[in-house]
């Protein structure tokens, strides 16, 4: 793979003036704490406490992605993502309470227990708009979202999500065409985890990069350390900046690698051990504590008073999510068509 | 109001040319429907009047044509797409039937997706296997979208402002052997809900449902077997979700017979839904089995006589009709 730009391409003095103030950072970590212990009670709920069933994709490994870029992004601009989406709910303010509701299947979450864990993220009020659970089909719907936006004249920008395994569909390329030939406002973060199931990219993708086929479209594309949110929130910025003010699309491949396996139940155990080992080491999470810490960014004491934040929030979440009950079988009729059939 | 005669492709013309009068949020999408007007010229001038920022030419493109209409659907716009062939449905089913058409639901009706996509069909033009098919029976099995086929000129336009200003997603499947065809349509504004059969005649020993083209065969088969001393009763069906079995089964009480005319394969066909459905609610007032008058099961051939023998018609209907009421 390409290589990546690394963390300090700026300066740690110069973070104020990239938008990386103090509060955003705590902001920053605080969100990838929460969206870590969300997953990790997830599969908890799944494999210990068999609570849940149904597919869950987690995002254990990804959260530098999601909450760098969503952070650098604004309320309003708006979200499509997939069926591996739960980070990208809560990292674009998706109530944590909802989102365990709507994978318990009850009537108080987001989708009103309709939609379940891959589609979690649809939640419109807070500006994620979309989720879909076939690979790749997202794009179409984001240039659509992008079109609409510009037709508008809206200074926001649609931020699309999906993974890599998403590049050999007919939809990414029909899209990317698209996006690329009527410069719509739409940030395209191809989220490479290194495997689309068990399939590694190698064995998957005939050219080099990702960002190599992205940019034969005509688009800025951009590769970026998807392990470092600090990377991911900067390149958003500027990539969010041509999109507004240009409209131009920009392509970011956000390297990265799933902790666990494909779904809650998979094991992942068909990648080589050191490969595995080599990326646990490259934790985001640690590696951005680590960073705060030694920059004197934030204390000790600040990350522990996140993590119980965190763990309280879960905690109330799951509390939520059990209080309430499914809709009504006899109600799902009214949701078939919009203003009855 | 006053009533003129316009083809069935005018009538469609004039349907996207008032709404977008109406609603500036209308806009259209598909391959070659701006400067080019249309590979049928249902939108000719319409670029022209309106701009190519609501009348957009893509790419060749169906599933970037399906999705964009989704997105434009969900940030306000009132979309309407046309996919040049019916047979280039498939290309972008997954946008229509896994995504626009569950979106509403699967939200738990947070999200609406106020879309048209506006097919035709060429059975009968020599189009060949890959460009005559016709496949509405397909769509039963996607609740969440609208299936509407107008038969006539005034159901063309009726039936596609409705449809445009609905608030779900909406397959729109137009006859291309009807757009040169003639019908009354008057000057003025008018709508056509969606969900309501039509009754073309009245009649008393056989109910026939026609559907799109074969609604005017059916009437010609009517008038034909009056001459032979059959009273037939003609229904249009226009949509097939929401599908109006009340109209069917109200006329199946009077008649006793029924006969369901379309132009898909007969197998797993409109005509068998519409059969099952009667039976299900009916089957007491029927005097005898329901006939199908569809296409046989095999890819539609092109050369012109046999395709022509391949294709329902009225006198086919007449026939199968004959055969009912035992005359």
């Amino acid at each position: 793979l390409a290589s990546t730009t690394k963390m300090q391409d700026v300066l740690e003095s110069d973070y104020a003036k990239h938008g990386l103030t103090p509060d955003k950072l705590r902001l920053m970590l605080h969100k990838m704490l929460l969206l870590r212990r969300f997953e990790e009670k997830i599969e908890e709920l799944f494999l210990v406490k068999g609570a849940l069933i149904g597919p869950s994709h987690l995002y254990l490994g990804q959260e530098a992605i999601a909450v760098g870029a969503l952070t650098a992004l604004e309320p309003e601009d708006l979200t499509i993502t997939t069926y591996r989406g739960h980070g990208h709910a809560l990292a674009k303010n998706v109530p944590a309470k909802l989102c365990m509701a709507e994978l318990f299947g009850k009537s108080t979450g987001t989708c009103k227990g309709l939609g379940g864990s891959m589609h979690v993220a649809i939640y419109p009020e807070t500006g994620s708009l979309y989720a879909t659970a076939i690979v790749g089909s997202g794009l179409p719907i984001a240039a659509g979202v992008g079109l609409g936006l510009k037709q508008k004249k809206s200074k926001n920008v649609a931020a699309c999500f999906f993974g890599d395994g998403a590049v050999n569909t007919g939809a990414f390329h029909e899209a990317m065409n698209l996006i690329a030939l009527w410069k719509l406002p739409v940030l395209l973060f191809c989220e490479n985890n290194q495997y689309a199931m068990s399939t590694p990219v190698n064995r998957a993708v005939s050219s080099h990069t990702i960002a190599e086929r992205a940019s034969s479209y005509g688009m800025q594309t951009t590769v970026v350390n998807g392990n470092d949110v600090v990377s991911v929130f900067l390149a958003t910025r500027a990539a969010a900046e041509k999109a507004r003010l240009q409209s131009e699309p920009v392509f970011l491949e956000c390297v990265t690698y799933k902790m666990k396996g494909h779904g809650v139940y998979d094991k992942g155990d068909y990648r080589p051990k050191d490969e595995v080992t080599k990326w646990l080491h490259r934790d985001p999470i640690l590696a951005f504590e680590n960073h705060l810490l030694q920059g004197k960014f934030l204390a000790q004491t600040k990350i522990d008073q996140a993590e119980s934040a965190v763990k309280r929030e879960i905690e109330e979440a799951v509390a939520y999510a059990n209080e309430g009950s499914p809709l009504s079988f006899d109600e799902l009729h009214k949701y078939v068509y919009a203003g009855g059939a | 109001m006053s009533m003129r005669e316009i083809t069935y492709a005018e009538a469609l013309h004039e349907a996207l040319r008032e709404e977008m009068i109406r609603d500036p949020n209308v806009m259209l999408l598909g391959e070659e429907i701006g400067v080019f007007g249309g590979a049928y010229k249902i939108t000719r001038g319409l670029v022209e009047e309106f701009g190519p920022e609501r009348v957009r030419d893509t790419p060749i493109s169906e599933i970037a044509i399906a999705g964009t209409a989704i997105g434009l659907a969900l940030t306000g716009f009132k979309p309407v797409a046309e996919i040049m062939y019916m047979d280039f449905l498939p290309i972008c089913l997954d946008q229509l039937a896994t995504q626009a058409a569950k979106i509403h639901f699967m939200s738990g009706g947070q999200l609406k997706v106020p879309m048209v996509l506006r097919t035709q069909y060429s059975l009968g033009r020599q189009h060949g296997s890959q460009h005559s098919q016709f496949f509405p029976s397909w769509f039963f099995q996607v609740p969440g979208l609208k299936v509407v086929l107008p038969g006539t000129a005034y159901d063309a336009k009726g039936l596609l402002k409705s449809a445009i200003r609905d608030e779900n997603p909406v397959l729109f499947v137009e006859s291309g052997v009807l757009y040169r065809t003639k019908g009354e349509v008057p000057e003025g504004e008018y709508t056509i809900p969606l969900g309501k059969a039509e009754v073309m005649r009245k009649g008393d020993d056989v109910t026939i449902v026609g559907v799109s083209r074969m609604v005017g065969e059916a009437m010609s088969a009517a008038r034909k077997l009056e001459e032979g001393g059959v009273s037939a009763e003609v229904i249009d069906i226009r949509t097939l979700q929401p599908l109006d079995l009340d109209t069917v089964v109200d006329s199946v009480k009077r008649t006793s017979r029924l006969i369901i005319a379309c132009d898909d394969v007969k197998a797993g066909g409109v005509g068998s839904e519409i059969s099952a459905a009667v039976l299900e609610s009916g089957f007491d007032y029927l005097d005898a089995p329901i006939l199908r008058v569809a296409c046989p099961e095999m890819p539609i051939p092109f050369s012109p006589t046999l395709e022509q023998k391949y294709m329902p018609n009225a006198e086919k209907i007449v026939e199968a009709a004959r055969q009912t009421v035992g005359k």
